[in-house]
């Protein structure tokens, strides 16, 4: 029977020969991660299993970086928690401190995920590893504290939506802005329970960077997971990384697809999420005049060297706005380290940026850049929802680096073109 | 098993967020958790909820993060069960795992309103609202999750399944 990406991924871990929508499998896991939040429920889950030790040390992943550098004494509890618990198992890929960045960023820098591999992870941005081929989602800490006890986790196999996207970008156009166009186009929950399928020769122009973007936000629109095909970008991406050549999965010619939807690439322009949905989408030119102040450029979903190197290119020789705070988060110490030998470091503070340590920061409401009651963000982050950044009157807009870049130095929502 | 208590009533994608704001998120106690449940968009619920209380929303409700603390909170601030159009497919989980009972029935989100005594039989998906025994269907439980629910969350579910094993 034809298959999906998605669909023989999970058939080969559950070792059954074909899969379908709406079957119920229990499946077997590449890899577990959990961080500083999510973890202490893990674990009290994972003791109350009975079972001894980790299905596999090598394979559980902690990794502290929601509120670290430690937020306060309750979180430096939680991340103690998470480090004994690592200590006492032995865990390979335990990472706080220096070594630490975003999650979602260190995976795939450290070559921790592979394609055709299943990851499972207790939080909601799980989906990034999709861009790297694949099946990757986020679970409860219930769930992942009894799958690092199993190796195993129950899933239902989803239907897929498959996304074409034809064409060439137009200027400042990345992975950011389709995925909030489709975000847009489909509501917070146009992909609920189903696999986004990206696909087109717009995809296969994009960077790494750009599909690990578009694969974060799949969440966003409700999806289980989203997933891109590995090709040469991929295996250039991972090539110091892989010991082998995996078998790459690609979804059958005459797979069954739940929805295809198909986005000229050509027709999108820069896109801006006003509050409080990642689907109230417009065009950068349909924003009117939105003052800021605040602009944060950086999160699970835009905290590349690529992006950085994409707002440095807009901030350059410019200062951010008067009274505006721009700030700054590389997403891994790798990326931090690059950014200062390329110049973008100087550059942002030259801007008036604030740099922080690689970590969510305030993204999720949590600390280095929470908004005040009646404060307005631009942010390159993946959610806007009432009280995300901070005070439940204050708003944040999302948009891509370049957009934030520019709004920073306008001190309202505005893109490159309006400097 | 009957459920019986006042609606809790809310509008469409209510995210996890609102559930339970992220600067709650540096404790993991049910109970602690509890008291800051719904904090920003309803700051009398907390400690109003009496046990066996319902939730009724809209569409896509628990959107957003995965934290399970977002169901965790609800149902340690006494919530017995959350009726809605939809939910979110990581919340789903996270509450069937915790021993938190969904049903999903348009009806009833629609015509359910805040305080009204409500009355339900989760083997049948029927849900009655008590002054006017006015009855709405939800989608029964599927097997899976009431299984689950049946054992008393996940971890006892595959304690059991692994000695049967």
């Amino acid at each position: 029977m034809p298959m999906t990406m998605t669909e023989k991924i999970l058939a080969r871990h559950a070792g059954l020969d074909t899969v379908a929508p709406g079957d119920l499998i229990e499946v077997k896991v590449d890899r577990t991660l959990a961080n500083d939040i999510t973890a202490p429920i893990a674990i009290k889950v994972f003791r109350e299993t009975g079972v001894k030790g980790v299905f596999d040390r090598d394979r559980v992943t902690l990794v502290a970086d929601h509120f670290v550098p430690n937020k306060d004494i309750a979180s430096a509890q939680q991340v103690k928690l998470m480090r004994d618990f690592a200590r006492e198992h032995n865990i390979t890929h335990y990472y706080e401190g220096g070594e630490s960045g975003i999650e979602h960023v260190i995976l795939p820098e450290k070559g921790l995920v592979l394609p055709g591999e299943v990851i499972i992870g207790a939080d909601s941005h799980t989906c990034t590893y999709g861009a790297l081929g694949a099946f990757s989602t986020g679970v409860g800490s219930t769930d992942l504290g009894v799958t690092m006890a199993t190796g195993e986790i129950w899933l239902k196999v989803p239907p897929t939506i498959r996304v074409i996207i034809k064409g060439t970008r137009r200027p400042y156009v990345g992975g950011k802005d389709l995925i909030l166009y489709l975000i847009g186009m489909i509501g917070v929950e146009g992909a609920l329970y189903s696999a986004l399928e990206f696909t087109g020769d717009t995809i296969s122009g994009l960077t790494m960077s750009h599909r690990l973007t578009m694969a974060n936000m799949a969440i966003e629109a409700g999806g289980k997971n989203g997933i891109f095909e590995p090709d040469e970008a991929t295996f250039s991406f991972l090539k110091a990384k892989m010991p082998v050549t995996p078998a790459v999965l690609k979804s059958d010619p005459d797979a069954r697809y739940e929805r295809v939807i198909e986005i000229d690439a050509t027709a999108v322009a820069p896109q801006v999420a006003f509050p409080h949905s990642p689907a109230n989408v417009r065009d950068l030119s349909q924003v009117g005049t939105v003052e800021i102040d605040q602009a944060f450029i950086g999160s699970c979903t835009n905290g590349s060297l690529e992006d950085l190197r994409d707002a440095a290119a807009i901030l350059k020789g410019r200062r951010a706005a008067k009274g505006l705070r721009l700030i700054v988060i590389p997403g891994s110490p790798l990326i931090y380290k690059q950014a200062i030998q390329e110049g973008i470091v100087e550059t942002l503070l030259d801007a008036g940026a604030v740099i922080g340590p690689p970590c969510c920061g305030p993204c999720l409401g949590g600390h280095m850049g929470i908004l005040a009651e009646g404060e307005r963000a631009v942010a390159t982050t993946n959610r806007n929802f009432i009280g995300r950044m901070g005070h439940p009157r204050s708003e944040v807009y999302l948009s891509n680096p370049a957009v934030a870049a520019a709004s920073a130095v306008l001190g309202k929502i505005g893109g490159p073109d309006d400097l | 098993m009957k459920i019986e208590g006042k609606v809790w009533k809310f509008g469409d994608d209510i995210d996890t967020d609102l559930i339970i704001p992220a600067r709650f998120l540096n404790v993991s106690d049910g109970a602690e958790l509890a008291k800051s449940c719904f904090a920003d968009l309803r700051p009398d619920f907390a400690k109003s909820v009496s046990s066996g209380d319902i939730i009724v929303a809209g569409r896509n409700f628990g959107c957003g993060s995965s934290r399970e603390h977002a169901p965790l909170a609800i149902k340690e601030a006494g919530i017995a069960l959350i009726i809605a159009e939809s939910f979110a497919r990581i919340f789903y989980r996270n509450a069937f795992n915790i021993g938190l009972p969904l049903i999903e029935s348009q009806d009833a989100a629609k015509e359910l309103s805040d305080g009204d005594e409500a009355c339900v039989e989760l083997s049948t998906g029927i849900i009655e609202r008590v002054r006017d025994v006015k009855r709405f269907e939800g989608n029964a439980i599927p097997l899976f999750m009431a299984e689950l629910i049946g054992a008393g969350g996940l971890v006892e579910y595959t304690r059991k399944k692994k000695m049967r094993q």
